[in-house]
């Protein structure tokens, strides 16, 4: 009889710390999906391909290529930590829609007021052996002309288009720029750390039942202006050069968080 | 009881019959893939275990260096500038000739004993051999093939089917098998018994002439090997040896780094097999061992990232030299010639 009583009573705490531990995680660190949106834009418009918009040289610009690596996600809790998105490299490019919404699977429960990234493709991953190299990074597949075989390197950022400044043959205009600090030797670093927050103090909700999705803008301008501006006529063509420098610390700023919609 | 003894032995009987057949095979049809580790090499920098090479890896990696579907056109294979008769270099062309005659910038270099070398090009652009290829079938000067056109074209073939089957256990053709296959091939490429490695190995052989003898000593007297280090020949370091003094048309590491003491600097080639690979320099600019040895005497230009080692305490560019030295010197670097390599069966097209 005492050994049945007993075993009703170990039986019934499991029960409980169950009950317990189950209804925690029910509260706070339901995981669930966050959707980021890139949204490309020319200034205060969405950019369309083949449209002419003015940059900050006052030049007509119009763009054909609009492409960048987002690599080494983080989401920004309301209370300071984040979440690190384990081996996150994506590619977004101006041409395809489905690559500039990135869903995020089994983010932690809670509230989420930032998202952190790298601009680029980090050092250790793009001197990384082929085996590491499949989906965003396979320089056969979607890396497919935004990789330097010759100098074995990704392209972070590629804008290429026509403006009627260019000294190029067809007007063209090109902007490959890329360079992750060197393997051996040291050279330039065009990887920029990107930080963006709601300036209404909007937050991402996450959880099993809500998918929030978070409008990240992406303005093309910028890589025209501020701190450099930038002239077609002077630089119609640049790629792995000292001069790239000056237009990745334009695009260091070219991404702010819209919106956020909480379903 | 009796049964299970029975079965023990059959089971006993099946394993030695499997085993003597898989132990037969590779000697029966497949060439001998063990990596040549000379004893009188460093350690080599190529991570096999990242790619162990099997008798169809190799296979695959071979018929894929040699096959012309490899560029837009079909026209040119790897092997059509690293001919296995030139010790895998392109003799006789100063620069590389690909699709279409297009001419490049630089000279095809010897696709020998990369398992040891720390970059790849001339400018060491690349980093590791895996990625070697990928450059020089999107290059519209070499192959001009798009990689995802040449994955379909390679998928429609059942034969490539079968191989990549065969050598990575699926069908799937992707970057990383079809690098992977290719390095396999090029691993294997380890050029190591010329007269000279016999001497140092003391295998029989390794006979040379009081001559040959005394350019060996030269070779090191006059610091050759400074640059030319290890019996690999090469340090794999970024050196301007004065061939040109403008480097405008070609500025060589610096389109690497972008630091501009690099400008003019190139990577140390390898002396082996010379006899094979002429032109010599990244631009196949010098034609004759002869005429090397003379830039080093007296041709040397001088700019501002000239190796100092080419420098005299005077001031004056160049290695002091009398002729007979440098007829001994050539003497010496044609003991580097390795007819069995290029007469390997194993690597032949
Ligand atoms: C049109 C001629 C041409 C073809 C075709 C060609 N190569 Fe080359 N290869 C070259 C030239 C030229 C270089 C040196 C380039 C440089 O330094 O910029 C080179 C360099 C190399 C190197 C580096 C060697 C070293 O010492 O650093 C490797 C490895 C190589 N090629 C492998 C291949 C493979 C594999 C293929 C086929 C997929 C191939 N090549 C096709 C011309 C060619
Ligand atoms: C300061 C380093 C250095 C020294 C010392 C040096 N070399 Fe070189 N050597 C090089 C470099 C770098 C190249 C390739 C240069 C280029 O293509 O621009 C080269 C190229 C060569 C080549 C052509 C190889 C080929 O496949 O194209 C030969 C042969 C050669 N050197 C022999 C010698 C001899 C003999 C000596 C001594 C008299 C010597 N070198 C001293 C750095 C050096």
């Amino acid at each position: 009889m005492k050994k049945i009583l007993s075993f009703v009573f170990a039986l019934t705490t499991l029960f409980a710390m169950f009950g317990i531990t189950s209804c925690d995680k029910d509260d706070e660190v339901t995981p669930g999906p966050l959707t980021l949106h890139f949204e490309n834009r020319a200034g205060n418009s969405k950019l369309n391909f083949g449209q002419a918009y003015t940059n900050a040289a006052g030049e007509s610009v119009t763009f054909s290529t609009f492409n960048y690596y987002v690599s080494n996600l983080k989401l920004k809790k309301a209370d300071g930590t984040t979440y690190e998105v384990p081996n996150s490299y994506f590619l977004v490019k101006g041409d395809t829609p489905a690559s500039q919404e990135i869903t995020l699977q089994n983010v932690p429960g809670g509230d989420y007021v930032g998202v952190e990234f790298l601009l680029g493709v980090d050092s250790l991953k793009s001197a990384s052996d082929i085996s590491q190299r499949t989906g965003a990074l396979d320089p056969a597949g979607d890396a497919q002309g935004m990789y330097w075989m010759w100098n074995s390197g990704y392209i972070f950022v590629k804008v290429e288009g026509t403006s009627p400044a260019s000294t190029e043959a067809g007007n063209l205009f090109f902007y490959h720029i890329g360079g992750f600090g060197g393997y051996s030797s040291p050279t330039i670093n065009n990887i920029k750390n990107i930080s963006v927050a709601s300036s209404m103090n909007e937050k991402a909700s996450v959880s099993k039942d809500s998918h929030p999705e978070v409008h990240i803008y992406a303005d093309v301008l910028e890589v025209f202006k501020t701190p450099n501006v930038l002239s077609v006529a002077e630089h119609s063509n640049v790629m792995f050069a000292p001069f790239s420098t000056s237009i990745a610390n334009n695009y260091a700023d070219m991404f702010s968080l819209d919106h956020i919609h909480n379903d | 009881m009796k049964i299970k003894y029975i079965k023990l032995i059959a089971l006993l009987f099946g394993l030695a019959f499997t085993t003597f057949i898989t132990s037969c095979k590779p000697e029966d049809n497949q060439p001998d893939i063990s990596l040549f580790l000379p004893a009188n090499f460093p350690q080599p920098v190529y991570n096999t275990d990242t790619n162990p090479i099997t008798p169809e890896g190799f296979a695959l990696g071979k018929k894929l260096f040699f096959d012309p579907i490899l560029s837009r056109d079909s026209s040119v294979s790897c092997g059509f500038c690293h001919i296995p008769t030139a010790a895998f270099s392109n003799a006789a062309h100063p620069v590389s000739h690909g699709i279409e005659d297009k001419l490049g910038i630089r000279n095809a270099p010897a696709v020998m004993n990369m398992v040891w070398h720390t970059t790849f090009f001339w400018d060491g652009g690349v980093h590791n051999l895996d990625f070697t290829g990928l450059n020089a079938i999107q290059n519209p000067v070499e192959m001009d093939e798009q990689l995802p056109n040449l994955m379909v074209k390679l998928k429609r073939q059942q034969t490539y089917r079968k191989m990549f089957t065969d050598a990575f256990g699926s069908d799937e053709i992707n970057t990383q098998t079809l690098t992977k296959a290719l390095s396999q091939f090029m691993a294997m490429l380890v050029s190591a018994n010329s007269r000279y490695d016999k001497y140092v190995r003391n295998e029989a052989g390794g006979n040379l002439t009081p001559d040959e003898l005394e350019g060996l000593q030269l070779f090191k007297e006059k610091k050759c090997n400074t640059c030319h280090a290890t019996d690999l020949f090469s340090d794999f370091s970024f050196r301007n040896n004065g061939i040109k003094d403008s480097f405008d048309d070609d500025k060589g590491r610096f389109l690497v780094t972008l630091n501009p003491n690099d400008t003019g600097k190139f990577k140390v080639p390898s002396l082996r097999n010379l006899q094979y690979t002429y032109p010599y320099m990244h631009n196949g600019s010098i034609g004759t061992l002869e005429a090397v040895l003379q830039h080093y005497a007296g041709g040397v230009l001088p700019s501002q990232t000239l190796d100092s080692l080419l420098i005299q305490p005077d001031g004056t560019p160049g290695i002091p030299m009398t002729e007979l030295e440098q007829t001994k010197i050539i003497a010496f670097l044609k003991t580097l010639t390795d007819p069995q390599f290029i007469k390997d069966p194993r690597f032949a097209e």
